[in-house]
């Protein structure tokens, strides 16, 4: 390692690490990320552009990191793409590769991209690869599909597991730097909760890249070991490192992502990847910091350019000299520190250009001592070499912003300041409304919309004075207005820190060349001037077209640059110009920690009934309806699901077949004025039906349509039981909930769902009275003492039963509904005393087909939101005497009585062997060259064993009256012809039903 | 994740609690049948979309299962006040207060 210092630094030299890079062994030390490993080996180009291809280098030390993104290998399954060398902590067998290269990255064919780039300016994916059209598909398009995105997208599913974790605080902290620990340590001073994150893998912040500044009396890194020692002796403080307040949303709850494993070598398999804090905070106080802005000058993108910040980052913190001969280029006082540092730690800095003209004496005294020229009222027109940086090209400015004669300062590094901007994406994100400080050329926070308060750099004050001091203030008012007297007193002195300002400058004087703004998506300077010029004056118009900010970085280093620049082109002071948009996650983040447990079996509740188990013992195949899931068939051994549904469609109407229906929703409604509630919500009349009678009720929305349907039984004069679809359960009750609260608040009614509480054993067919007469007390089954429709309260083997006669099948059908906890008992003793009369078991699937056969419409299926009840045939259910009811009205609206509706049909195939697909459309011609007019859809289709052939149910415009015309179902192999027949197929006259 | 405070329960309660329930203070029709197709289809379809103050409906779908109004404004998408069903839109003056006493 030719560019480690010998001593200092924060990494541990008695650990050293091996690691690979591109295949190639490289060498580094525990507490070296990936970028500060690389850059004390000397290697700069890291990287190739995402347009242009162009070769790239390491821009800085932290998140805000644009261009050195790599590959990180951690195992099968663990590939993580456009991943930030300078965050991405080092550890033993590291495997790390270059992206967006072929074949290599010293060689890569992505370069020709270069002789393009007049063509690829900003807006160019709208003006080009347009003509010829066809060219578009076999030629453009895979191409650019090929070469589009950065970085290699993971194929395999994610092994990792990630955690949710919630959490209330008094007073949460975002960043651990100099203010915010001084924050944490006057907050936490009391009883007062403290939870205080930092993205780093080390608490300290700014104070990592600066150990010479003193604070009270202490030089900086001894005050940062005893600030944390007293933070994690308390218990009311948590300290979370690794961890990333990445969103700030409604009523100071934010998200904090806290990386786990990803510095580990070989991590325990029972620990997650990462852990979501959902934090609840009573104050949350910011303490982000700022981040250095790049200067826009021509080639300003080669490896060995830097921001200068970062590069003292890399000597003081990491022990690295990022050149042996930089050079400075600013218009901001602390690139001057980093000069120094370096030139202290032995590295030649010849020379300091900065941008301005007057400049401290103090810092030219110093620059002075140290060998160093200072190069005031000078500016840099470009950086020179390809794969390195090699030379700068450097001029003088003249009073009115003339540019000098260029000459050439060699140099290996270039570190580059234009000044800082606070950093404000968590303020932003509360809501809080910004002001602009011309002082700093930044925006900072003005007005605050929750309980949050900001201090330090992304509050526009970078002295470590005042962010130590206002962190003090804002810790204390915190924990006072959480109602915990804070006695702290803390106030800071600091020493050896030097107060920095600067100017901030649009885009150097003289530039030529490529100038780049935002690094990581290609977009130059003259980019954002073409976007003006072209018509696009509103930002946020700006940064699409452009795309400048729509990075992973979100424009971290570009935003205000670019803002910079497009005020000016449009003539207009920045502050009237505006930012766009700060929106979560504030860095990448994985959508693993975001699902947390939440997935596979987890993503959701599966409800089972107690039947459930029986069917899973005996292998049914399950499907999901709403959150249930239901036995859709029951295959013996050798059967599939055509053969296990012919099988149990012919049991049951030959002799019975046994279904669970308690998934059904339930709904009891009783009270004076249950029959006049039902009357009003259903389209059919209540008033008259007898106590102990059921009846078919049909619900429709306000605007006519059917919502809902399900049979109802009285069981008194003001006791119903309302049932409804499974899936529509929770909403009919929440509409009926809704009327009798708000809008009939005067009937008295009272709903209980009951859903739960019944499980509802279907039994049908011409066998199913031998079965359970000897078993039922107190209910005479007879044909006349129990007609179909009725319902009838009694026993089943000794358990209590309401007991309904009603048939989905159009065979004998009594539907037995016992308290819950019985079901599986009496579910297991009908199945033993079926036996002699082969009882099947059948499922959802059987369950469709028979009713289909019946030409019974299922809500959902027949229907999907549009149907009126005169649509699928069912006027005769409206209560043609009721004054109103929902729907009423919009039924004699002019679109639902007009010609031409939809209307539900029969469809027999020509070809009776062939199953219409469901959802296929329907046509008038004998054809399927498009385009062809629509007439409809097939709704249902299934073979049907009772009739030897395939049936289907179908809507089509006008469709009664096309009662035995032929139509045509275009399918992409061919057209099959199709007959419209009466919809019930089976048994029309209903004979098999009043057995 | 926004906390709504449900004035029956009288508590914040987090909004996976709650559903939506759209555009309050629409009483429905007495004699729908008495409507024009105009004044229906005012009723059905058309709702306010203010850029500001909203007076809206929500259901503690998860908790008391009560319907309820709330007065929020849909720019910043604060609760302003939440009151209980039936009674009137508050004043302009009520919202004030409430809004300065949260």
């Amino acid at each position: 390692m030719d560019y480690r210092t010998s001593s200092g630094g924060r990494i541990e030299r008695t650990v050293p690490i091996s690691f690979t890079y591109d295949g190639k062994t490289v060498k580094g030390f525990k507490g070296d990320t990936l970028a500060s490993a690389l850059l004390a080996n000397g290697i700069h180009f890291v990287g190739r552009s995402y347009k242009y291809h162009r070769p790239r280098g390491i821009m800085s030390a932290g998140s805000e990191e644009t261009s050195a993104l790599m590959g990180i290998d951690r195992g099968p399954g663990r590939f993580d793409t456009n991943t930030r060398a300078t965050t991405q902590e080092l550890f033993e067998g590291l495997k790390a590769e270059s992206q967006h290269c072929w074949p290599s990255l010293r060689w890569d064919i992505g370069v020709l991209n270069n002789m393009g780039s007049p063509l690829m300016t900003a807006g160019f994916y709208y003006k080009t690869f347009m003509w010829p059209r066809t060219f578009w598909y076999k030629f453009y398009e895979p191409i650019i599909r090929k070469s589009a995105g950065l970085g290699r997208a993971p194929k395999a599913v994610d092994p990792d597991h990630y955690a949710h974790l919630y959490a209330h605080c008094d007073v949460l902290v975002i960043g651990a730097g100099p203010a915010g620990l001084a924050t944490a340590l006057s907050a936490s001073e009391g009883s007062a909760k403290v939870i205080i994150a930092d993205e780093l893998s080390e608490i300290g912040g700014g104070i990592l890249s600066d150990p010479a500044v003193q604070i009270n009396g202490e030089e900086a890194w001894s005050w940062l070991e005893s600030t944390v020692k007293t933070l994690s002796e308390r218990d009311n403080v948590t300290i979370l490192s690794h961890t990333t307040a990445t969103g700030y949303y409604h009523q100071n709850f934010l998200g904090l992502v806290e990386r786990l494993t990803d510095h580990l070598a070989s991590p325990e398999k029972n620990i997650p990847r990462e852990r979501m804090w959902h934090v609840r905070a009573g104050r949350v106080v910011i303490a982000t910091g700022a981040i250095e802005r790049p200067l826009i000058f021509g080639n300003n993108d080669r490896p060995g350019v830097m921001l200068a910040g970062s590069a003292r980052t890399y000597l003081n913190r990491y022990g690295v000299i990022v050149g042996n001969r930089p050079v400075v280029v600013t218009s901001h006082d602390s690139a001057y520190m980093a000069a120094f540092d370096l030139a202290s730690a032995g590295a030649k800095v010849n020379v300091i250009v900065d941008l301005r003209e007057d400049i401290s004496t103090d810092l030219i005294k110093q620059a002075k001592q140290l060998g160093i020229e200072v190069l005031a009222g000078h500016t840099l027109t470009k950086a020179n070499g390809r794969a390195r940086v090699t030379s700068v090209s450097v001029a003088s400015l003249g009073p009115s912003g003339t540019v000098g004669p260029v000459r050439k300062i060699t140099c290996d590094a270039l570190l580059i300041s234009g000044g800082w901007t606070p950093s404000l994406h968590m303020f932003s994100q509360s809501k809080g409304t910004m002001i602009w400080r011309e002082d700093i050329s930044a925006y900072v926070p003005n007005v605050y919309e929750q309980n949050v308060t900001s201090v330090g750099g992304c509050n526009g004050q970078f002295g470590l004075s005042d962010g130590l001091n206002d962190g003090a203030d804002a810790g204390r008012k915190a924990a006072d207005a959480a109602g915990y007297k804070a006695n702290s007193s803390r106030s800071y002195k600091v020493e050896k820190e030097y107060p920095c300002s600067g100017i901030a400058v649009e885009e150097l004087p003289g530039a030529t060349g490529k100038a780049f703004v935002d690094f990581q998506q290609d977009v130059t300077a003259s980019d954002i001037r073409q976007a003006v010029s072209e018509g696009f004056h509103s930002i946020e118009h700006i940064k699409r077209y452009t795309t400048t900010g729509m990075a992973t970085d979100q424009g971290k280093t570009s935003n205000l640059n670019g803002l910079a620049i497009a005020s000016s082109a449009l003539g207009r002071a920045p502050v009237k110009v505006g930012l766009t948009t700060f929106r979560p996650p504030y860095t990448p983040t994985s959508f693993g920690v975001f699902a947390g447990h939440s997935r596979g079996e987890l993503f959701d509740v599966t409800r089972k009934t107690p039947i459930d188990s029986w069917a899973e013992d005996k292998g049914a195949v399950f499907e999901p309806v709403s959150l249930w899931r239901r036995a859709r068939y029951f295959p013996k051994a050798g059967e599939n699901m055509h053969a296990a549904v012919a099988r149990e469609c012919k049991a049951t109407r030959t002799s019975i077949g046994i279904s669970d229906a308690s998934t059904l929703g339930k709904i009891e409604v009783v009270g004076p004025d249950a029959a006049e509630f039902l009357n009003r919500i259903y389209t059919n009349s209540w008033t008259k039906l007898g106590v102990g009678r059921c009846r078919y009720g049909l619900m429709l929305g306000e605007d006519g349509y059917i919502y809902d349907d399900g049979v109802v039984g009285r069981l008194a004069e003001d006791r119903f039981h309302v049932t409804t679809t499974t899936g529509g359960a929770p909403r009919v009750m929440a509409t009926m909930e809704d009327y009798l609260q708000t809008e009939w608040p005067d009937l008295k009614v009272w709903l209980t769902s009951i859903a739960e509480q019944w499980s509802v054993i279907a039994l049908n067919g011409p066998n199913v009275r031998k079965l359970i007469e000897p078993f039922v007390e107190d209910i005479n089954l007879s044909k006349d003492a129990f007609p179909h429709m009725a319902i009838r309260i009694g026993k089943i083997f000794g358990v209590p039963t309401r007991l309904f006669r009603v048939s989905f099948t159009g065979e004998l059908g009594f539907e037995i509904n016992v308290p819950s906890h019985y079901g599986l008992a009496v579910w297991q003793q009908l199945i033993d005393e079926g036996q002699k009369y082969d009882i099947v078991p059948y499922g959802t699937e059987t369950l469709h087909v028979l009713r289909a056969e019946k030409g019974y419409v299922i809500v959902g299926q027949e229907t999907d939101g549009t149907q009126t009840p005169d649509d699928v045939g069912m006027s005769w259910a409206i209560g043609k005497k009721k004054p109103d009811f929902i729907g009423k009205r919009s039924l004699t609206r002019p679109d639902l009585v007009a010609d031409n509706r939809k209307q539900l049909i029969g469809l027999f195939t020509n070809a009776p062997g062939y199953v219409l697909e469901e959802g296929s459309q329907i046509v008038a011609e004998n054809s399927s060259s498009i385009p062809i007019k629509m007439i409809g859809h097939v709704t249902s289709s299934y073979w049907s064993e009772t009739l030897q052939r395939s049936i289907a149910m179908a809507v089509v415009e006008g469709g009664r009256e096309r009662m035995g015309a032929e139509l045509y179902v275009p399918m992409p192999d061919r057209v099959y012809p199709v007959r419209v027949v009466n919809p019930i197929f089976y048994d029309p006259e209903g004979k098999f039903l009043d057995a | 994740m926004l906390l709504i405070h449900c004035p029956y329960c009288e508590q914040e309660r987090a909004e996976i609690e709650f559903s939506y329930a759209g555009e309050a203070h629409i009483e429905r029709p007495k004699d729908p049948s008495a409507l024009s197709d105009a004044e229906w289809e005012s009723f059905l379809f058309l709702r306010k979309n203010p850029r500001g103050t909203h007076f809206e409906r929500w259901y503690h779908i998860h908790g008391c299962a009560r319907y309820f109004n709330a007065v929020r404004d849909t720019v910043s998408d604060k609760f302003l006040m939440t009151y209980v069903a039936n009674k009137p839109r508050p004043s302009d003056l009520e919202i004030e207060e409430a809004k300065n006493g949260l």
